[in-house]
């Protein structure tokens, strides 16, 4: 998966969709997966990455990491072929 | 060494659009109720579970007391039994000096078991018989008449008995809020309590002591309480001028409303309710303002109960499971359903994580467990990610949710008090299968199957 070229995501978390005007709000820990994505990281890099800089479980981050891509593929924050 | 993990959270910014469901309302985590941390309390006793704070109660009746006894001499609390009727908490209220009011059999005898002497127990509600009739009598308990079927079954009993029983009439009226409740009792406005006074005063067999009104409940208007205290007033000065009865009492009965939030409120309770001095200063108010003569003020009985235990209640639960829902919300499943928490059918529960958090939050629905499409905790609420296990805390539960809960698809769970001194104690075991099977009957010919 890949996330669209032309979105800005500040230090604090502000996402900004210049093709929509749309602007949205991150996590931090989302800011990191969006910036693995962004260079395009696989998902088990990303899965791998949580695990050893984060306390949780495989089961958890799955979970989750399933969760926020839908949440950018339905923002549309995705490339279309993706 | 390792962060602390927080789910990844997108959310999109509506600019210049309010958000209907406010801003973020929780910015700590609720994790200690009494000195005594929410994880042990699940730990020891499970999730969910109901936990009362007995210091909290006191506290609530003791400011209570003193709002309205620094306003008027005569007053008197009677513990509405039906708020919450869990013998400890009942006890609580006993030990602070306050009577028991009961609107059933089952209750009355709950308030006598309690230890409540029989002539401290008011009796109200429109479905006495004659049996718990005869029983009150006995007791001299003050009977508090709600329709002229009643009053006349009484009067006939008494009769029966040679005995002349203390009662009141339960007076309904306009107090300038809408929706009246005009259901219970005998209208001010068209003549029907008068048209009682008279039967009762004429009557040789009642000995009307007292009148009595509950004015509705979730009250939010002192203003109405000061007309009604004004219209009961009259009513008793009335009773003095045409019998030269003097009323010893006027019962302003609850309706309180507590700190909890309705549903549709765009404001939060806490932000909104009354205190009780505002509730104080209105019935005090009109009472005084009454020309009762030297000697003859009423006593003032209060029936409170929301407001003295609502905030003395929590409900600790645990994150089943999060999902997505079909339009891209988050739902959140709890351990814990519309089945043990049945005011959240008319309250926006205030709902506190249990952990430390981030600063980020989601709009999120909150489902109970059962498997039921009505089992809705909050339709709305921006709490911060939680994870499956997390702990959270349901604020002013300690109303009616007790009383109203039920075994449906899940048992209940068990209610423990923290006293004083920070100890928690079972105020009432978690169900199990045979609580529910207790009182069924199987006739044997439906026992056997062959499958």
């Amino acid at each position: 998966m890949k996330v669209k070229r032309n979105l800005a995501l500040s230090d604090s978390g502000f996402l900004f969709n210049p093709s929509t005007g749309d602007s949205f709000s991150i996590n931090p820990i989302g800011q990191e997966i969006f910036h693995l994505l962004k260079e395009g990281k696989s998902q088990q890099d990303i899965e791998k990455y949580i695990l050893e800089n984060y306390m949780t479980d495989k089961d958890t981050v799955e979970k989750d990491f399933y969760d926020f891509t839908v949440m950018l593929k339905n923002f549309k924050l995705v490339e279309d072929n993706e | 060494m390792k962060r602390q993990y927080e789910r990844p959270v997108i959310q999109k910014l509506n600019t210049g659009i309010m958000n209907k469901f406010g801003t973020r309302t929780e910015y700590e985590p609720y994790t200690h109720i009494d000195g005594v941390s929410v994880k042990s309390l699940i730990e020891q006793f499970g999730s969910p579970v109901f936990v009362m704070s007995e210091r909290t109660i006191r506290e609530n009746y003791r400011d209570a007391v003193r709002a309205f006894t620094t306003r008027y001499p005569k007053v008197q609390f009677a513990w509405s039994y039906k708020t919450n009727y869990l013998n400890a908490v009942c006890d609580v209220f006993h030990q602070e000096g306050s009577w028991a009011e009961v609107v059933s059999r089952f209750e009355y005898e709950k308030a006598l078991h309690n230890g409540v002497p029989g002539n401290k127990i008011i009796f109200n509600g429109p479905d006495k018989t004659d049996d718990d009739l005869t029983v009150a009598i006995e007791n001299n308990s003050p009977i508090h008449i709600d329709h002229l079927d009643e009053l006349y079954r009484l009067t006939q009993l008494a009769s029966d008995m040679a005995k002349r029983p203390n009662v009141a009439i339960r007076i309904n009226m306009d107090t300038g809020v809408y929706p009246m409740w005009d259901r219970f009792g005998f209208n001010y406005e068209n003549g029907a309590a008068w048209d009682a006074i008279n039967k009762i005063m004429t009557s040789d067999h009642l000995n009307l002591v007292g009148l009595h009104t509950h004015i509705g409940t979730y009250m939010l208007s002192p203003s109405a309480y000061a007309a009604a205290a004004t219209k009961m007033c009259d009513l008793a000065l009335g009773i003095r001028r045409k019998y030269d009865k003097v009323i010893e009492y006027i019962d302003m009965g609850g309706g309180f409303a507590s700190k909890n939030t309705l549903k549709g409120a765009y404001l939060r309770g806490s932000d909104t309710v009354p205190g009780i001095d505002e509730f104080a200063e209105a019935i005090s108010s009109a009472f005084l303002n009454a020309e009762f003569k030297k000697g003859e003020l009423p006593y003032l009985y209060l029936e409170t109960g929301r407001a003295l235990v609502d905030n003395a209640g929590f409900l600790l639960g645990s994150v089943i499971s999060n999902k997505r829902l079909a339009d891209g919300r988050r739902a959140t499943i709890m351990d814990f359903g519309v089945n043990i928490l049945f005011t959240s059918f008319w309250y926006d529960h205030k709902i506190s994580p249990a952990q430390g958090f981030g600063t980020y939050t989601e709009d999120t629905v909150i489902y109970g467990p059962l498997c039921m499409n009505i089992d809705v905790v909050r339709e709305n609420i921006s709490l911060p990610p939680l994870k499956a296990g997390d702990h959270v805390v349901v604020h002013y539960v300690g109303a009616y949710n007790i009383t109203q809960s039920m075994q449906f698809i899940a048992l209940r769970p068990p209610v423990v008090m923290i006293d004083m001194q920070g100890k928690p104690h079972i105020i009432k075991k978690k169900e199990v299968l045979a609580t529910l099977e207790k009182d069924e009957v199987t006739p044997d010919y439906l026992k056997e199957f062959k499958l």
